[in-house]
């Protein structure tokens, strides 16, 4: 087992364990302390980003921005920020904690009623989306707070060692 | 004029069609009431599937008063011979009645108008009405069908569906979740059902099909999903599928024999499969989503097929072949004559899906059976639709940067090849590459929005995208029913900062004559007519009528939200009328919603493009337009 797949995992199985309970937590203070293998986390351990003075963004934000456009741009508009039919992400996460965030995509929303169809699809089998959940999070959660603006970063951190290989590992594709 | 396209319509039907027609015709006019339908005991549908039958698509398509395909006619012109509105009145027109669908989604297609009864789909849940024209307007009937909401997700740009079509007295959906559904026109009544693709694997219905005398013409959407592409050909009576064409495949699969050619030479053994890595067609894409069109004389359907799965170019080596591919195939066989591959290995998402209208242009002097398409890519094509020689390939607008054009030296290897700029080609220097500043943008120099022909002007009124992107590609894994896509775009208005060109074009001199720039893409259908009027609908939600000949704005009016959906005109006791839905939406609802950045210019400016949700919301809407009086 990967290293990143020991994290999902990880994770899945801490939004199971807490119930209900954490659903109201908001995202908290998201101050980078800890750095693992490009990918920040903040004091409670959840992904965040770390932006530097001059800009430059860190490694696990700016895959998060592109992994978020191979599943989630379709619905969700560009840089998260809403389409006719799917909510501005940038918003939404202001609301959610990290365990909720994981809960939603690994497990999908519905709200089909007289007034509206709005579906969004379980992510749990998707290794495009769950090998990067981290990644994907720490990106919306910049732009949640505004952290980081739209479009592509123009400053990127360097890629680090051993992240390719990761990455090919995890989807289960060959390099 | 409107003589004249019907005598046009009576000699491709022979005089004898055209003489019978008036009988059911009549028939018909006569029994648009369903209310006694209505009240049979439904139990005798149950038990006994009623026979159903009625004029057949050609026959209904041939009186100009209706509005009887999809595409009015199977030659995709959208023209339609109707003069009562003109380049002299037209200022006048006002709104004639409304009718609100219920449905808040992106309102693509256009309704059906057979008689006294007019016919149209709402996006997801695809409710479908029947409109009584002699009553105000009252529902006649409404279908209601039942689909999984799982499908919603897996549509890739909003739950979209282009419209129904008739013939043999039923109405033809396509629903989202890829069932075909056959109705009895008077009453709403299901008389067969026929699932096709599954979309548990991200196989979805949004097209118009094209009927065809006995035989129902049908695609798949898919493109982002991995779905094989495949036309399918329905029996009208029963649903029961006649014949399958894959995209991609083994010969079997695809239906090419040793006589389909491709540039006037047989494409040999195994064509599909030489192209791809292994087992990677099976999951490879070429969807089928657009618009069909059909030759009569020839027995040919015409149809293209979309993206190769994944957008990732570089996962998949080779042509990809047929994805981003023209077919000419055999109505009664399914059996390919001709293919054109226009994007081999795409790099960029130009599906080649749009429509294909068939018209006899002047070529050099002579009158050829011509094909002509606004491709994604940015060029437009005009092929002889019989043996499927390339006449010609001109950019339709001058942004178009990817290619420098068709390679159109028969002696060369590259024939029909387009020449590609390299540092525009996001397969040249492999993944994790950012590919800057390409024209057109995946959604295309045009998407599915159809444009028109005017045999009179002899030009082309085309609604186009003028946006530009950045191509960023990083490898995927396949999940079956999951997003399959491995890029990362940004998309960006292109030179000028506007998003939208709507243009008279002619395709066989590559010649603009005139063109309006507008702020948003125009995404609304072209409709012109014998009136020397052409109609479009653009994003901010006006429907527009311009002079044919200069483009002279002569009417404009703002729909109560944006439009995706394609013009038509129709008349009803002698009047005519000329209708739109509108309900922004799709594609462009997914970016354009947002408002479009540019990472290329300065700091300050990124975010300064207006955004389309200041100009119109969400809607649902059907508008009807008319000249005062009787």
């Amino acid at each position: 087992m990967t290293r990143r797949s020991r994290i999902i995992l990880t994770t899945l199985a801490f939004v199971a364990a807490s119930g209900i309970a954490t659903f109201a937590a908001l995202p908290g203070d998201p101050k980078p302390v800890a750095e693992s293998g490009g990918l920040w986390t903040d004091k409670d351990g959840s992904p965040t980003y770390n932006i530097g003075k001059d800009g430059t963004v860190d490694w696990g934000t700016f895959i998060g921005y592109l992994r978020y456009s191979d599943s989630c741009l379709r619905c969700h508009g560009p840089d998260g920020s809403g389409s006719s039919y799917a909510p501005d992400l940038a918003q939404a996460l202001r609301q959610i904690s990290y365990a909720e965030f994981i809960a939603d995509v690994a497990g999908g929303i519905k709200a089909v009623n007289t007034a509206q169809q709005l579906v969004m699809p379980s992510f749990a089998d998707d290794k495009n989306v769950m090998c990067f959940i981290q990644e994907i999070y720490s990106y919306l959660r910049a732009r949640s707070t505004g952290a980081l603006g739209r479009g592509r970063p123009a400053k990127i951190a360097p890629e680090p060692k051993g992240f390719d290989e990761a990455s090919y590992k995890c989807l289960g594709i060959p390099q | 004029m409107k003589r004249t396209t019907t005598w046009i319509g009576c000699a491709a039907l022979g005089v004898l069609a055209c003489l019978l027609m008036a009988g059911p015709m009549a028939v018909a006019q006569n029994t648009t009431n369903a209310n006694e339908a209505a009240k049979a005991p439904a139990a005798s549908t149950a038990m006994a599937m009623p026979e159903v039958t009625g004029p057949s698509a050609a026959q209904e398509a041939a009186n100009p008063d209706n509005w009887a395909m999809p595409s009015l006619n199977d030659a995709a012109t959208r023209y339609s011979s109707l003069n009562q509105i003109n380049a002299g009145n037209a200022s006048h027109l006002q709104v004639a009645w409304t009718f609100s669908t219920g449905v808040l989604r992106g309102h693509e297609g256009q309704p059906l108008v057979i008689g006294n009864t007019m016919y149209l789909v709402t996006p997801f849940p695809n409710n479908v009405f029947a409109l009584d024209l002699n009553h105000n307007e009252r529902i006649l009937w409404e279908y209601t069908p039942t689909q999984n909401p799982d499908v919603i997700p897996v549509m890739c740009c909003d739950t979209v569906n282009r419209g129904v079509a008739y013939g043999d007295g039923k109405i033809i959906l396509h629903q989202a979740d890829n069932t075909v559904v056959a109705l009895d026109a008077k009453t709403g009544k299901e008389v067969w059902k026929t699932p096709l693709a599954s979309y548990k694997e991200g196989a979805t219905g949004t097209d118009a099909p094209l009927v065809v005398g006995d035989k129902v013409l049908v695609g798949v959407s898919g493109g982002e999903f991995g779905v094989q592409g495949f036309l399918a050909a329905l029996d009208i009576k029963d649903g029961h599928i006649i014949w399958k064409a894959y995209s991609e495949g083994p010969d079997s699969q695809i239906l090419f024999n040793s006589e389909t050619t491709s540039l006037g030479k047989p494409v040999g053994t195994d064509s599909s499969l030489k192209t791809w890595k292994g087992d990677e067609w099976k999951i490879g894409g070429g969807d089928t989503w657009g618009w069909y069109s059909y030759d009569p004389k020839l027995h040919l359907v015409y149809y293209g097929s979309g993206n190769p799965s994944t957008w990732n170019p570089n996962q998949r080596p080779g042509d990809n072949k047929w994805s981003m591919t023209i077919f000419a195939r055999n109505i009664d066989t399914g059996v390919a004559k001709w293919v054109y591959q226009m994007t081999p290995h795409d790099q960029w998402d130009y599906d080649g899906v749009n429509e294909m209208i068939l018209a006899n242009l002047n070529v050099d002097g002579h009158e050829v059976p011509a094909l002509v398409h606004f491709d994604r890519n940015g060029l437009a094509y005009v092929l002889n639709r019989d043996n499927g020689e390339l006449i010609a390939a001109h950019k339709y607008d001058p942004a178009v940067n990817w290619t420098t054009g068709v390679d159109m030296n028969k002696s060369s290897p590259d024939y029909g090849r387009p020449k590609v700029v390299e540092k525009y080609a996001p397969g040249s220097k492999g993944v994790n590459v950012n590919y800057t500043g390409i024209c057109p943008a995946a959604l295309g120099s045009k998407d599915e929005q159809p444009a028109a022909f005017d045999p009179q002007t002899q030009l082309f009124y085309v609604p186009t995208n003028h946006v530009c992107m950045d191509y960023e590609p990083y490898p995927v894994a396949y999940t079956a029913g999951q997003p399959y896509v491995g890029a990362t775009l940004s998309m960006f208005p292109g030179p000028g900062g506007y998003m939208g060109r709507f243009i008279a074009f002619n395709p066989v001199t590559g010649k603009t004559v005139w063109a309006i720039d507008d702020q948003f893409s125009d995404w609304g259908g072209a409709l012109a007519t014998g009136g020397g009027v052409v109609f479009y609908g653009t994003l901010k939600g006006y429907l527009q009528a311009v002079d044919a000949k200069t483009g002279k704005l002569l009417y404009s009016f703002k729909t109560p939200s944006g439009i995706i959906g394609n013009v038509m005109t129709y008349m009803h006791d002698g009047k005519q009328y000329v209708a739109v839905l509108s309900g922004v939406g799709g594609w462009a609802g997914i970016g354009l919603a947002a408002g479009l950045t540019d990472p290329h210019a300065g700091l300050g400016a990124v975010g300064g493009y207006a955004a389309l949700k200041n100009y119109t919301t969400l809607g649902g809407q059907l508008t009807v337009f008319a000249l005062p009086g009787k």
